[in-house]
């Protein structure tokens, strides 16, 4: 599975990942909508997205949330009944939802937000998920 | 870890189209469906089964406004329905199933509660039990904020409401079996559209004992999608289940709607889902330190109980026992499935639902087949299993399993069983008098036996299903027994059978059993802790407080179809710190905002406390009118206060000879055990008086415990038909 990973080392905070994000995601342009979560520390800067573990398959009541052949972790939108289990029990707080809904979304591993990044702080690796929750 | 295969279990369902052949509608509704505006539908949907008649109407704005929902609607509804001398099979009496406002929602934990009330076969006045699964929703989502149904069949029928169709039907279903684990399977399967309509059907069934007894429960379903099958719990509490199959009542099924995140039409969706939000990440990072209630339920109880001397023991004679380790939580924590989700209604982190897979059953119809165990929870654990000296966890899980499908509530079981045990014990029953069955203390087998000859109308068990309030009649006179000793012995309150608590050292929940509306449930008020353990309840007026607040504040979740666990099985990391931690505040203020957030009406705690007061008057009332609720009432028997017996005073006599000399001012050097016990019975009897007077006073009831016109009219419940109930009691 391709699982996107940051280096904050890189990060200047041009917020660019987040503007990629939120558009691709949600067709909105703002943090909120946004399934990368940058923030600025003493140190430097922190991201906040998934790694694609899938400890949120295991929560989900309906089966909305499945690792495709791929390896990364989706929502299918049309069986997900809202009940924000899975942002509750994501254990790095990765999972998000639009404002005003009860609709989660997260990274799904698209690549859109290492290309927008003008310092390559991040970048899509290959990981092997075999041993994870399908 | 486990090799059970979760998805592995004996087939129930065989020929479902022959079976489905053999129904004949006899009467059918069309209605428009119509989701809930704001937590409401304002319909309720209306079965006489004798007259074969379905209609709907409206609700009227005042009787929202009154009654909110849930419990307050099936306490309107049966209120109209009979008269004083109605009983609870007469055709007139009604079961009504009401989700309330707030149930459905699919964000905040323990949302998925509906309420069944009728008149009970045990009490004669009404009885109301809170049940998970997804029959309330669904039967909301369908249209309807209450289904009454009144009338008797004349021969076995389903009601099938057909939410997406817009279709009421009533069947005549001769064939299907009754028992809970298979008609729930069967009806389900046979009434989903295909494999992805299976969770949009729930249903509603007894069991074939509930034909014979006075405590039969219903059980309500949900389709679990990873076990692929069908799941149910029980509104377990005074014999809905009875009620319904003397209707003649085989299943309720309903059909309703794919469930979305705003099905409620919520007035503010953001402010439910931050609500719930919060609760997820709660329960995610303390369940673990806390109650454990993911992984255990409420099974993690038993050693707590046991470890305070409260687990019941020996029909409530003792507090704990050697042997509870082989059912403690530890058990349970090995013997559930630990890898799925276990919530009876979507968003419910707290996931107590728990099940025992690939279960192999050894006595009865199903002997050899494999079963999911819905459980044990905490209540049944202590009932069917320390009560009645069973620990072998084996035992425990085949009669939880029976108890269910047969429609049985495991509790009032639990402490029947108990009290029959120590019949035998003490000689009161014996083989010659039960027909030859002995179930002694700690006999597993005999318990399921007697269990088996229950469900069939035979033997010991016809009688026992009868509930302890009949058997100590009964055996009183036939002579076999001492009737004061029976009296004190045998564990109910106007007829239900107590729940699972030994109450013994706390004078508040005695209170707490005893001055319940419905009869002795922990679901009004829990105090044993506060009062027993934290010594935060000193005075007679602090434990009046907390039977006023306690009991409103919890009838509310009865009112709006939720569930009492997330409000105090999980705690927000400072609540320790807040000045009445026993109040969870902060969960308090979630229910403020989730009652906002769906119904867009803005509450304050008061608020809150009113819409029960209103309900909680009204429900003491009716039972006025039924010709109970007064004083004479509300006495416990003495078990539940102090020591019966000397084997039971001797298990504490450290505590009450303190007792005695401290509080009694009494020596007990030197006077026999018998007198001793004399002595302590005496003052707390007469503590338990004194209670009564105190609660009555802050609830603003007389001191026969009748509310009064000026209490009545402060709760804006002053309804003619309510003051001529009381009225006749108000004079001198």
């Amino acid at each position: 599975m391709k699982v996107l990973t940051p280096h904050p080392e890189k990060c200047q905070g041009a917020f660019a990942c987040v503007h990629a994000c939120a558009k691709v995601l949600n067709k909105k342009d703002d943090l909120a909508h946004s399934a990368i979560r940058p923030r600025k520390t003493h140190q430097g800067f922190a991201f906040t997205v998934c790694n694609q573990c899938g400890e949120c398959i295991a929560v989900c009541p309906t089966g909305a949330l499945r690792r495709n052949k791929a390896g990364t972790v989706l929502i299918q939108r049309d069986l997900c009944v809202g009940c924000l289990m899975c942002i509750g029990f994501c254990p790095h707080k990765a999972m998000f939802r639009v404002p005003g809904t009860a609709t989660p979304f997260k990274c799904t591993s698209c690549g859109n937000c290492v290309k927008a990044c003008p310092h390559g702080a991040l970048s899509l690796e290959a990981q092997d998920h075999a041993n994870l929750p399908v | 870890m486990s090799a059970i295969d979760i998805t592995r279990r004996t087939e129930v369902c065989h020929d479902l189209p022959g079976q489905k052949a053999a129904h004949k509608v006899l009467a059918e509704l069309r209605f428009s469906p119509s989701l809930p505006q704001r937590g409401y539908t304002g319909r309720a949907l209306l079965v006489d089964l004798g007259k074969r008649q379905i209609r709907e109407e409206k609700i009227p704005d005042r009787v929202r406004e009154l009654f909110t929902g849930g419990r307050g609607y099936g306490l309107h509804y049966l209120w109209n329905a009979v008269k004083p001398g109605t009983r609870w099979n007469d055709p007139e009496n009604v079961l009504v199933i009401s989700p309330g406002p707030l149930c459905g929602n699919t964000q905040y934990p323990g949302s998925g509660k509906s309420l069944v009330v009728t008149l009970s076969p045990l009490t004669d006045i009404p009885i109301d039990s809170n049940v998970g699964g997804y029959f309330g929703p669904l039967l909301k989502f369908s249209g309807f904020d209450a289904l009454v149904l009144s009338g008797k069949a004349a021969r076995d029928v389903i009601l099938v409401i057909d939410g997406v169709a817009g279709r009421v039907t009533l069947e005549e279903a001769p064939q299907e079996n009754p028992d809970s684990h298979v008609a729930a399977e069967v009806f389900t399967r046979m009434y989903a559209t295909d494999e992805k309509d299976l969770p949009n059907v729930s249903v509603v069934a007894a069991g074939r004992a509930s034909e014979h007894c006075r405590v039969g429960c219903l059980n309500f379903s949900w389709y679990d999608l990873r076990r692929k099958c069908t799941r149910i719990k029980q509104a377990g509490r005074g014999g809905t289940g009875t009620v319904f199959r003397d209707k003649r009542l085989k299943a309720l099924v309903v059909h309703g709607p794919r469930v979305t995140a705003d099905a409620n039409h919520p007035a503010d969706l953001e402010r439910i889902a931050k609500a719930g939000e919060k609760m997820h990440f709660e329960i995610h990072d303390y369940d673990d330190q806390q109650c454990h209630m993911r992984r255990q339920g409420t099974a993690h109880l038993v050693e707590i109980m046991d470890a305070y001397d409260l687990l019941p023991v020996h029909n409530f004679q003792y507090g704990n026992h050697p042997d509870t380790p082989k059912i403690n939580s530890k058990v349970w924590d090995a013997r559930f499935t630990q890898t799925t989700v276990d919530g009876c209604w979507y968003g419910c982190s707290m996931a107590c639902s728990k099940g025992a897979d690939g279960f192999v059953l050894r006595t009865g119809p199903y002997q050899g087949h494999t079963v999911t165990v819905d459980g044990p929870e905490y209540e049944t654990a202590a009932g069917l299993g320390s009560n009645c000296g069973i620990f072998d966890p084996h035992w425990l899980l085949e009669c939880n399993f029976y108890c269910d499908t047969y429609g049985v509530d495991t509790i009032s079981y639990g402490t029947i069983c108990a009290f029959v045990m120590e019949c035998f014990q003490r000689g009161i029953l014996n083989a010659e008098r039960s027909g030859g069955l002995t179930v002694n203390f700690g006999d597993g087998a005999a318990q399921l036996e007697m269990l088996h000859q229950l469900a069939q109308g035979k033997g010991l068990g016809a009688i026992a299903g009868q509930g302890v309030a009949r058997m100590k009649k009964l055996f009183a006179e036939k002579g076999w027994g001492d009737a004061q000793l029976l009296r004190d012995m045998g564990m109910e309150v106007k007829g239900l059978e107590y729940s699972q608590y030994n109450s013994k050292e706390s004078l508040a929940q005695q209170g707490g059993y005893a001055l319940t509306n419905k009869g002795p449930q922990h679901d009004e008020a829990w105090l044993i802790f506060m009062d027993m353990v934290n010594k935060q309840l000193p005075t007679f007026e602090d434990k009046a407080e907390a039977l006023h607040y306690f009991p409103l504040f919890r009838t509310w979740f009865g009112l709006c179809g939720l569930c009492k666990l997330p409000w105090n099985d999980i705690e927000p990391a400072d609540n320790a710190k807040q000045p009445e931690p026993q109040k969870v505040p902060e969960h308090v203020q979630n229910y403020l905002n989730l009652f906002a957030g769906v119904t867009g009406r803005e509450i304050t705690v008061q608020d809150l406390l009113l819409m029960s007061e209103r309900v909680y008057n009204f429900q003491r009332v009716f039972n006025l009118r039924m010709g109970k609720g007064r004083r004479e009432h509300d006495q416990p028997p003495y078990r539940s206060i102090g020591p019966v017996t000397r084997e039971e005073y001797q298990s504490r006599a450290e505590r009450y000879d303190k007792e005695l000399k401290e509080k009694i001012g009494v020596e007990p050097s030197g006077l026999s055990v018998e007198e001793k016990i004399r002595r302590v019975r005496e003052y707390r009897l007469d503590r338990y008086q004194k209670l009564c007077d105190a609660v009555y006073k802050r609830r603003g009831w007389t001191s026969d415990g009748v509310p009064t016109l000026e209490t009545l009219k402060k709760l804006g419940m002053d309804l003619p038909e309510v003051v001529e109930v009381v009225r006749p009691f108000l004079k001198g």
